[in-house]
């Protein structure tokens, strides 16, 4: 069965086909971001009108890529949500579109399940249940996984995510907007624990995050005083990985379960993983990730994830609807059957 | 209690404030609860960390919100329905140019009942409708400075009720 994954709820348009024997066939991703940053801090380009124009060369190129002919695509799975509302539309509205013209099922997919399920795309993937930390521009939760589409949520931001406290202090620091990955970058070159700087909600006794307090820290050390930049680059990453990993371990130790998956941009992070690594084998538990490629948004997630819900018996709808929706919690996702 | 100091110049209706901390800001932003009506556009000025957020935090507190208050940076708009009233929180600080306003269709919101509250809206000039009410956040010693700026009608009658009607 092929499936093609249509995404377009932020900044990337973003298509690919997924053969459920052959894996990932092929993909697509209009994009400026460099993929070998230290994470993938956004580029802002909004518009939805962007994406009209890419996604049918994308499609094009795409299915090109891959070698079959048009009529060879199964099923059509789509970003309904969450998202900005214009730039969801057009990949729910391409993709009900193609899927009437060629009489097969469209299934919408909450965007945080793609990048959710995207480490299971590895070599080595892990098994349910586990539990996992997603980070990015946009989000920071912590979630148990049960199985495709049995989630709940453990913790979450409640204010500005992870990618997004990157990107601000990096601003404040006079590095050019979204300069997360730069940031990381010079961290690299610093020592932390030079400047201190808080960790925010490490000891709240849940699995809540919360980064906004941490930019204005960052604003009030440079007010009040000369510090290396490297050195507050490096304690600034060292305060929100401290934060990240503690709270992902609290959360593998209320769940009782021994496999973490780490997904989004941030998760592309030098640091992190390294932190991450450590701790997690020092208790004989596993940590994953997806490729590279994956951390980033893409349409190969969405048709992935558009696959493993086929395959559990989820029926695409019929009548060519097209709906998206901006707000979407994950933990209200049915499991497909 | 927050304490409003009025200009000296009797022609000028702006508010004035010193915001010491964090709490002071959530106390700012729900002493504007009551005072805020359908169709206020209320622009939030002042730099990243300055407590935009913050204040709108405090005033979805302040209107009965209990869940979270997320920074749009990233999405844009946050939509919020609280005491039946529809509130849309903006950011523009993403755009590189203003037509990404057009682009991205926002411009409907404003036309609608909702309150709409705007941090960056000089990124989506000369688009995004004009402010009611202006609230600047200045960084002032350890804490803030607010300035409460009504520009229209409307924005002067919510003045009126945020100065009568301090937090408590």
């Amino acid at each position: 069965m092929i499936v093609l994954g249509l995404e377009s709820s932020c900044d990337e348009t973003g298509v690919a086909l997924y053969d459920t024997e052959r894996g990932l066939i092929a993909q697509q991703l209009h994009s400026q971001i460099d993929l070998h940053a230290a994470y993938g801090g956004v580029v802002p380009e909004l518009a939805s009108r962007d994406h009209v124009r890419r996604m049918p060369a994308l499609i094009r190129q795409t299915v090109a890529e891959a070698g079959v002919p048009m009529s060879a695509i199964d099923a059509v799975a789509y970003t309904a949500g969450p998202g900005l509302a214009g730039a969801l539309l057009i990949a729910a509205g391409t993709g009900q579109a193609l899927a009437a013209a060629l009489g097969i099922p469209a299934l919408p997919i909450h965007h945080l399940e793609g990048h959710l399920l995207s480490p299971l795309l590895a070599d080595e993937p892990p098994s349910f249940p586990f539990v996992a930390l997603l980070v990015s521009g946009g989000h920071t939760q912590l979630m148990r996984v049960d199985g495709v589409g049995r989630y709940a949520l453990l913790g979450e931001s409640v204010d500005d995510a992870a990618g997004e406290a990157f990107d601000k202090t990096a601003k404040l620091m006079g590095l050019d907007y979204p300069g997360g990955p730069v940031l990381a970058r010079l961290a690299d070159q610093g020592t932390a624990g030079r400047v201190k700087l808080p960790r925010p909600m490490l000891h709240s006794g849940d699995l809540n995050f919360s980064f906004s307090g941490l930019k204005t820290a960052v604003m009030t050390q440079l007010r009040n005083g000369s510090h290396a930049p490297a050195d507050m680059a490096a304690e600034f990453q060292a305060a929100v990985v401290d934060v990240l990993v503690a709270k992902s371990l609290a959360a593998l130790k209320q769940t009782g379960l021994s496999r973490l998956v780490v997904a989004g941009g941030v998760g592309a992070n030098q640091s992190l993983r390294e932190r991450l690594n450590e701790a997690v084998t020092r208790r004989r538990q596993r940590v994953y990730y997806p490729e590279p490629a994956l951390c980033t948004d893409n349409g190969a997630m969405i048709a992935f994830a558009g696959a493993l819900r086929l395959a559990e018996g989820q029926r695409g709808s019929e009548t060519h609807v097209v709906s998206v929706r901006p707000r979407w919690p994950l933990d209200s996702l049915a499991a497909p059957g | 209690m927050i304490h409003f100091v009025h200009s000296p110049d009797d022609s000028d209706p702006s508010l004035h404030t010193h915001l010491a901390d964090e709490t002071d800001t959530l106390a700012l932003g729900a002493a504007l609860a009551p005072a805020i009506a359908p169709g206020l556009v209320i622009y939030l000025l002042g730099d990243l960390g300055a407590g935009k957020t913050t204040l709108v935090r405090g005033l979805l507190r302040g209107l009965g919100h209990t869940g979270s208050v997320k920074s749009p940076t990233y999405t844009l708009i946050e939509p919020y329905v609280v005491s039946r009233l529809d509130l849309y929180h903006f950011d523009f600080y993403r755009f590189t140019s203003p037509e990404e306003f057009l682009d991205a269709g926002l411009e409907e919101y404003f036309s609608a009942q909702g309150v709409c509250l705007v941090e960056w809206p000089q990124k989506a000039e000369p688009y995004v409708s004009p402010a009611d009410i202006e609230i600047r956040l200045a960084i002032d010693g350890d804490g803030r400075e607010a300035i409460i700026r009504p520009l229209t009608d409307t924005g002067r009658q919510c003045a009126i009720k945020i100065a009568k009607r301090p937090a408590q």
